[in-house]
């Protein structure tokens, strides 16, 4: 069953397009990870989906109703990125404030446990470390007993350690039955949590599939060398390669480089200056988003 | 439904009293202008009443103006800008819950100032008044600072996050000047004396000088009028700002 989903979605800013089209499902009990570079549509689609603003064509359903409704609202629960929190109030005051919006919200103790936050739950927000700062928001986005949650890069910014403690909260809530719209730039934390994967690119959808479908795409690696061949010629050697110069070299990303460079070879014997690498994330990035534009 | 708007004025008015920056200061500034100029410098009687009493009307009158001006600009100015109002907006919190704590905590702030200035007045400053006049002074002044909160809102919506505290500052201190608060109104050069008929601060500050017994500028009626005028203006303003920031295509 469909809990959420955009169809057919294009949101424009002035002269900037956000999302072109997209069609995004999230079922129930699943996590989607929306995950791409900054720029790329995701908070866009997490603020459609959570009525903060409305798409130019297409429509945003949050079961089956349109987010704006109270009836969609009290089922929500949001993690956004915010700038800055009031500092002054307690983290109880806080969860107990977010809880009497909502009809039916969790038991207040069991919202502490549900985010990590025992112990500091007479502590001021402002005091707090910024791992705990993003357990209270993760808190506040539960404590409405929610059916759904939109969590827009939830983990930005925190050390590796404060990013598995979130994880391990976030996994149980899916595991109690619960929906989730995740966005990151972390391949990993895709990897680590979602059932499905959509890589989002200039506001189109680049790929989509489970997580280790992904891996296999992104397992890219960097070819660098020196050859007169002109890059249509290269692009034209294999699959999802996407080419670029630097100068005298030129840079290859490609999924399979064991076969490419043999082809390499074999119509320019005189390459020389041959490197061969791990692509990073932005590479793979790339040989996804060329492959598809 | 009651009791969630009274967890939304509690959160709001502890989360003022715990920044020294807003609760100190809008305390500390009326307090410490009234011991200078209503107890120390003690002058002549000013048209009809005792310095203590003229004095204590003005500086209630900047206290509950400036409470209200930074309470609401200043708060809702930084919700706004840092994206604390779209996580609230995201939840499925009535707004009007929002709007009423942040109306009712500047108003107890202006009630506590209020209170503090009557003590001063009646122990060190030796103000004497009919029970009565004292309750309607502190009525009218904490009434009257209902049109700065329409003010504050208005240009909460329309400051960013950080200059809020400075343009609040510039709004407030030339208003209160020329309104006469810190000076009185007669000592003015004649265009500013103009100039104070347009600023809500003169018609609160004569307002209360009135119902205090002095012998001033029109009667209280019509600075209430004034004043009820100047809160509507800025209500209506208040809301369209309001209604264009929630349908404003946010970027992102």
């Amino acid at each position: 069953m469909v809990i959420a989903e955009l169809r057919n979605v294009t949101k424009r800013y002035g002269p900037v397009t956000a999302l072109a089209g997209i069609n995004l499902e999230i079922p129930r009990g699943q996590l989607l990870a929306l995950l791409g570079p900054n720029g790329a549509g995701k908070t866009t689609a997490v603020r459609l989906l959570l009525g903060l603003s409305t798409p130019d064509s297409g429509a945003a359903r949050i079961f089956a109703r349109d987010p704006r409704e109270r009836s969609a609202r009290t089922r929500t629960g949001a993690m956004l990125q915010v700038g800055r929190v009031p500092e002054t109030l307690r983290v109880s005051e806080h969860i107990r404030l977010f809880s009497s919006y909502y009809p039916n919200p969790l038991p207040f103790d069991e919202v502490v446990h549900a985010a990590g936050l025992e112990g500091i739950e007479r502590r001021l927000f402002g005091r707090l470390s910024g791992g705990q700062k993003q357990r209270v928001l993760f808190a506040l986005a539960i404590c409405g007993n929610p059916d759904i949650l939109m969590l827009d890069e939830p983990t930005a910014g925190l050390d590796v350690d404060s990013r598995r403690g979130l994880w391990r909260h976030i996994r149980s809530f899916v595991a109690r039955g619960g929906s989730v719209l995740l966005t990151t730039h972390y391949l990993e934390e895709a990897d680590a949590l979602a059932d499905r994967i959509v890589v989002l690119n200039q506001g189109r959808i680049a790929a989509e599939g489970t997580s280790s479908e992904i891996r296999q795409r992104t397992a890219s690696r960097k070819i660098r060398c020196i050859t007169s061949l002109e890059e249509p010629q290269i692009a034209a050697l294999a699959d999802r390669v996407s080419v670029r110069r630097d100068g005298l070299f030129t840079e290859i990303v490609a999924t399979d480089s064991d076969h490419l460079v043999r082809r390499l070879f074999a119509q320019d014997p005189n390459m020389h200056d041959l490197e061969v690498t791990n692509a990073g994330l932005e590479e793979a990035f790339l040989a996804i988003t060329e492959a598809r534009s | 439904m009651t009791k969630a708007i009274l967890l939304e004025i509690q959160c709001e008015f502890l989360s003022l009293l715990r920044m020294p920056r807003y609760s100190v200061s809008i305390v500390a500034f009326p307090v410490m202008f009234y011991v200078f100029f209503g107890v120390v410098l003690k002058n002549g009687p000013l048209n009809g009443i005792g310095p203590s009493v003229y004095v204590l009307c003005t500086m209630a009158a900047f206290g509950v103006m400036f409470a209200a001006l930074m309470g609401l600009g200043v708060g809702i100015a930084a919700e706004r800008g840092l994206g604390w109002l779209e996580v609230k907006r995201a939840s499925p919190m009535p707004p009007s819950g929002w709007f009423i704590a942040k109306l009712v905590s500047a108003l107890m702030f202006g009630t506590i100032i209020v209170t503090i200035l009557f003590t001063l007045a009646v122990t060190v400053g030796g103000a004497r008044m009919p029970v009565q006049q004292w309750a309607e002074l502190g009525g009218a002044l904490v009434g009257g600072a209902l049109p700065f909160c329409a003010i504050g809102f208005f240009l909460g919506y329309l400051i960013t996050p950080n200059s809020a505290p400075a343009m609040i500052n510039l709004v407030a201190m030339p208003m209160a000047f020329c309104s006469g608060l810190w000076v009185p109104l007669q000592f003015l050069p004649h265009p500013l004396q103009q100039i104070a008929q347009a600023l809500p601060a003169y018609h609160l500050s004569e307002m209360t000088l009135a119902v205090a017994g002095a012998s001033g500028h029109g009667s209280v009626v019509s600075h209430i009028q004034a004043l009820a005028g100047i809160t509507a203006v800025f209500v209506v303003l208040g809301w369209r700002v309001w209604r264009r920031d929630e349908s404003r295509v946010h970027a992102g």
